[in-house]
């Protein structure tokens, strides 16, 4: 069979995140593979967080798009290393994050900081506003932090730096 | 030489502290800290995930991950002593996650190194998630231990409580120091000094007190367990045992 990669990738931005469904896992980063090997279509996925429950069902998704478009056999593997990293979700993610009300990752690094230092300044995703505040570093999945506005005074989710 | 081994030690270490952490699913002392723990809980799960599929393809057998957690005897479990604790009051589960942490981070940090390709790569992943676990329990420490009488008196019977316990994780027995010459495990030596350090750093800034030098349990790296390993895993693994082959 004739597979072209690039329309494989075409399918593969059809996938959402369960999670975060307007982010597809193009737009997340966690595909980091499309290739052909002896005419067997393999596609490579990383986790966001080892214990991501969303990666099972990425997996599942991108089998059943595959299937629908006529690549029932392909092989979906996962790798480790190098870990996954908010630098690789795409400028086009961040916008779609934020219109969906999540504030995007901030910088290129992760938020450890030393200990007590002061949370990184947030922009608040609904009216911009840096005067934010960190409620707590876990929030409601692995790869998100609550925060609150003190401008509009909405809580929000911050897809932190990872 | 027994790879198995090795990684199942850290395997147990993760699996039953993330199973402990998940009995505190809606009974935090708050909305956030529930969701702060059990965010833990999945982290470490997620962890022992990819550890015991590595096992179960060192071991060659066919088995599968899910066989590893659920259908071995506490005897066989590796995981050391003071992950199986119970987890008493909120501040007792911090300064076993703590004092866990703390061992966990400067592990991984070291077992990066290791010529094993897949426990590397597993620790790169691990190590960013670690990160934020001992900054949330180092800051818990400080805010408890240095808060109010009633929680510092309880956070210093916690660390007393604990302390026998703590010595396990860092002592290389004589897998550790096969598997470290290979290249394959950690200096667990290196790994103490940090480890000291650290705890020290932080207890101090808690206003807690280091309990003096006293008997260390140890045993649980070779499965010899305290008696509440068994009824973690009872329930744990009580679906499977029940129902064998039972899938969602």
């Amino acid at each position: 069979m004739n597979i072209s990669i690039p329309e494989i990738w075409q399918i593969l931005e059809t996938v959402s995140d369960p999670e975060v469904p307007v982010l597809t896992v193009v737009d997340l980063g966690v595909v980091r593979k499309v290739e052909v090997q002896d005419g067997k279509l393999r596609v490579v996925i990383t986790p966001t967080y080892s214990g991501c429950p969303a990666m099972n069902v990425i997996e599942m998704n991108i089998r059943i798009a595959l299937a629908a478009e006529g690549y029932p056999d392909a092989e979906i593997s996962t790798v480790l290393s190098p870990a996954w990293t908010t630098d690789w979700m795409s400028e086009a993610g961040k916008q779609k994050l934020k219109a969906y009300g999540i504030a995007p990752p901030v910088g290129a690094v992760v938020d450890k900081g030393a200990l007590f230092a002061e949370p990184k300044k947030v922009p608040c995703p609904l009216c911009d506003s840096l005067d934010t505040e960190m409620i707590s570093q876990f929030g409601s999945t692995a790869c998100k932090s609550h925060y609150k506005c003190n401008v509009c005074l909405e809580p929000f989710d911050y897809f932190k730096c990872h | 030489m027994n790879l198995k081994k090795y990684i199942l030690r850290q395997a147990d270490n993760t699996l039953i502290l993330g199973q402990r952490l998940a009995e505190w699913c809606g009974h935090g002392p708050v909305l956030e800290q529930d969701i702060a723990i059990t965010n833990f809980a999945l982290d470490l799960i997620g962890q022992a995930r990819s550890l015991y599929q590595y096992a179960a393809e060192v071991e060659g057998e066919g088995k599968t991950e899910d066989d590893l957690a659920y259908l071995r005897e506490a005897i066989d479990f590796y995981n050391v002593l003071l992950v199986e604790l119970p987890n008493g009051n909120f501040g007792k589960t911090i300064a076993r996650q703590f004092f866990f942490d703390a061992f966990n981070y400067y592990f991984y940090i070291e077992l990066q190194k290791s010529k094993d390709q897949q426990l590397a790569a597993i620790a790169e992943k691990s190590i960013k998630e670690v990160t934020y676990h001992l900054r949330y329990t180092s800051e818990w420490m400080i805010r408890l231990g240095d808060g109010t009488a009633e929680s510092h008196e309880k956070m210093q019977t916690a660390v007393n409580d604990l302390w026998a316990y703590t010595s396990e994780m860092c002592t290389p027995d004589a897998l550790d120091q096969e598997m470290q010459e290979a290249g394959i495990g950690v200096d667990l030596q290196k790994i103490k000094a940090s480890w000291d350090a650290k705890v020290k750093d932080i207890l101090a800034q808690a206003t807690l007190e280091i309990p003096e030098n006293s008997w260390m349990q140890t045993g649980g790296k070779n499965g010899k367990h305290t008696e509440h390993l068994g009824f973690v895993l009872a329930e744990m693994q009580h679906l499977q045992r029940t129902h064998p082959g039972a899938t969602w």
